[in-house]
């Protein structure tokens, strides 16, 4: 081989390598856009916010006056909103998710739910509100209530839990099926003794990652008309003439946390800025110790079940 | 079944004929137990039925006063006003511009980091990288949009004093770093799910990561990286609060990103925050506003599928 050649061959290769180099350091950089865009938003939201983050700030309703301003009903209206769309979402997630995994035959039918699920998941949240504007709010006439919002983020976190339903039970080997049955046992039996137990926690997962998207969501519930400006609590549970007045809190009106930091971001006053700041924090918070919550568990059953 | 059936008869213990009387019961429990979890999956099914029906039928009476042409070509979108217009292509401009800028973020730094997270990056980083990411995409978009409005708009005026405070900009490029996550994971996924053998054939004729990843990797892995960006196209047109918070909400026909202007998401958030009433014309407009967006992202999504399809590597 002459020298020349060896030479240009010497010069391809370091080009080769300065460009692989050049791409590990972009790699890390984008990675870091991410990071810092994170830090901004998060730091910038507690300084401009921490001073506001007091006990009042979370027993006082929302005011005309910036400074007495607090999130009372906007936390409570979350919880309770939560309660519905929890108590519609896991059992029916879980439900679909079972008979998906260790009922359905492979047929037609099987695949036209398969494929729905997989586009649900696509569709804009905001369809989720005008869905419910139509059917909850006025078809069945729940009104612009909790049910309603409880009922329209139980579908929209509805494919998250079977997705994360059907993942856990698909991580079972097939012996402790085969096991169950050898024993005589009948399908309901192998699912609810080893099937549902076993795949725990990693439906309880899919479950608090479901749950920490739907406190964040703000777009459907506008969309069915919650109200952005309540200075009172829903009734309390059990407080009513039994037995129609104990669910009075699920038609009670309610605003949520994300709709009370829209509603602080669009006045003009920078005080209420500062509410707005604060009221996202506290929300961040609960979003990234949900999130938080499920990765550790994800990550702990990793490393514990050995099958 | 014949077998264990014989079998048991030859026994003489009444337990055994006790559980065998239990049998018709155990059967109908089980039957009425598959019943259910056959109804709870069909749910997926009737909601989509639901969205359908409702998106049609309030749009059907929508279309009935609005000719579809009227719809279609004007350009002005009045639809609260005395002199009502109802042209989409003004929402539909604000959608545009505002997605045109977050995939101009979401695609690139998206794909960079797949690409590094799948070839490049050490295993520790990638077990922080992953969860990091994963927490990114869970942060409320509500939030997001305070953070365009309140931090990222100011920054941009510093540089470009003539930036309006409301501006589809300062908006898309946050939703980009909100879509960054669902992007960057996706096609990481499609990248890992490449077998090592022709990684390991790559480098084995000389080729250094980057030559490896851009030339054997990312072909074969075309598939799953297309379908992860038009996830991201998916949730940028879909996109709702980012809008609603920073980029205004006037109705404006332009594909200039330095302008305020509204989307078809933030047009349905506007109406709902008035109190129009139920089977008002205005009421209406939002459903074919919704119809409109439905049918974007639902062809987004079989584009997907069917390049998930098509172009699927089977190893």
């Amino acid at each position: 081989m002459q020298p020349q050649d060896l030479q240009a061959i010497r010069a391809l290769i370091a080009r080769a390598k300065r460009w692989d180099a050049f791409f590990g350091v972009l790699g890390i950089l984008a990675l870091m856009v991410g990071v810092l865009t994170f830090l901004a938003l998060f730091v910038d939201m507690a300084i401009q916010g921490m001073g506001r983050i007091d006990a009042d700030f979370f027993t006082h309703f929302p005011s005309r006056r910036a400074g007495e301003a607090g999130i009372l009903s906007a936390w409570v209206g979350t919880v309770l909103v939560m309660v519905v769309t929890a108590a519609a979402a896991v059992p029916l997630g879980i439900a679909a998710g079972v008979y998906l995994e260790e009922y359905a035959p492979k047929n037609w039918m099987t695949d036209i739910i398969e494929i729905n699920i997989t586009n649900l998941a696509g569709v804009p949240s905001i369809v989720y509100g005008l869905l419910a504007l139509g059917l909850f709010v006025y078809e069945f006439g729940f009104g612009q209530s909790i049910l309603s919002a409880g009922l329209t983020l139980a579908l929209l976190i509805l494919p998250v839990v079977i997705v994360a339903t059907r993942e856990a039970i698909r991580a079972i080997p097939q012996m402790i099926r085969e096991g169950s049955y050898a024993c005589g046992a009948t399908t309901w039996q192998t699912v609810s003794d080893h099937i549902l137990p076993y795949s725990s926690a990693g439906i309880l997962t899919g479950v608090i990652i479901g749950m920490a998207r739907a406190i964040g969501e703000t777009a459907p519930i506008i969309t069915i008309g919650a109200l952005t400006f309540i200075a009172f609590l829903p009734p309390l549970p059990y407080t009513g003439e039994p037995p129609a007045g104990m669910f009075d809190w699920l038609f009670a009106p309610f605003t949520v946390m994300p709709i009370q930091m829209f509603n602080w971001t669009s006045r003009p006053e920078a005080a209420f800025q500062v509410n707005a700041a604060a009221a996202g924090f506290v929300l961040v918070l609960m979003t990234l110790a949900m999130n938080g919550t499920a990765i550790w568990l994800r990550y702990r059953l990793r490393k514990n079940i050995k099958w | 079944m014949s077998a264990t059936v014989t079998a048991i008869h030859v026994l003489p213990s009444a337990k055994v004929s006790d559980r065998l009387r239990k049998k018709p019961s155990r059967h109908m429990k089980e039957r009425v137990i598959e019943f259910l979890l056959f109804g709870a999956a069909m749910i997926s099914v009737f909601t989509t039925a639901a969205i359908v029906y409702i998106l049609v039928k309030e749009s059907w009476i929508f279309f009935e006063t609005v000719p579809l042409t009227d719809f279609l070509f004007d350009t002005q979108w009045t639809p609260l006003f005395d002199d009502a217009h109802y042209g989409i292509m003004v929402l539909l401009s604000g959608t545009i511009t505002s997605s045109a800028v977050a995939l101009a973020v979401a695609i690139p730094l998206g794909t960079v980091i797949a690409i590094y997270l799948s070839e490049f990056a050490p295993f520790s980083v990638r077990e922080i990288a992953k969860p990091f990411l994963e927490l990114l995409g869970g942060v409320p978009t509500i939030v997001y949009g305070y953070f365009a409005l309140v931090f990222l708009t100011p920054l941009l005026q510093k540089i470009y004093p003539d930036l309006p405070g409301f501006n589809l900009l300062s908006a898309g490029l946050v939703m980009g770093i909100m879509i960054i996550p669902y992007v960057a994971s996706l096609s990481e996924d499609a990248m890992r799910a490449v077998p090592m053998s022709l990684r390991e054939g790559s480098y084995a004729m000389g080729a250094t990561r980057l030559q490896t990843a851009l030339r054997v990797v990312m072909p074969a892995a075309t598939s799953g990286i297309a379908s992860a960006y038009i996830l991201g196209i998916s949730r940028a047109v879909g996109e709702t609060m980012i809008l609603a918070v920073a980029a205004g909400m006037q109705p404006n026909l332009t594909f200039n990103p330095a302008e305020p202007g509204a989307t078809i998401t933030s047009f349905i958030v506007q109406v709902a925050l008035g109190d129009l009433p139920h089977g008002s014309i205005g009421y209406q407009t939002i459903f074919a506003a919704g119809l409109t967006l439905m049918l974007m992202t639902l062809s987004f999504n079989l584009l997907g599928y069917w390049l998930r399809k098509r172009f699927r590597e089977i190893y």
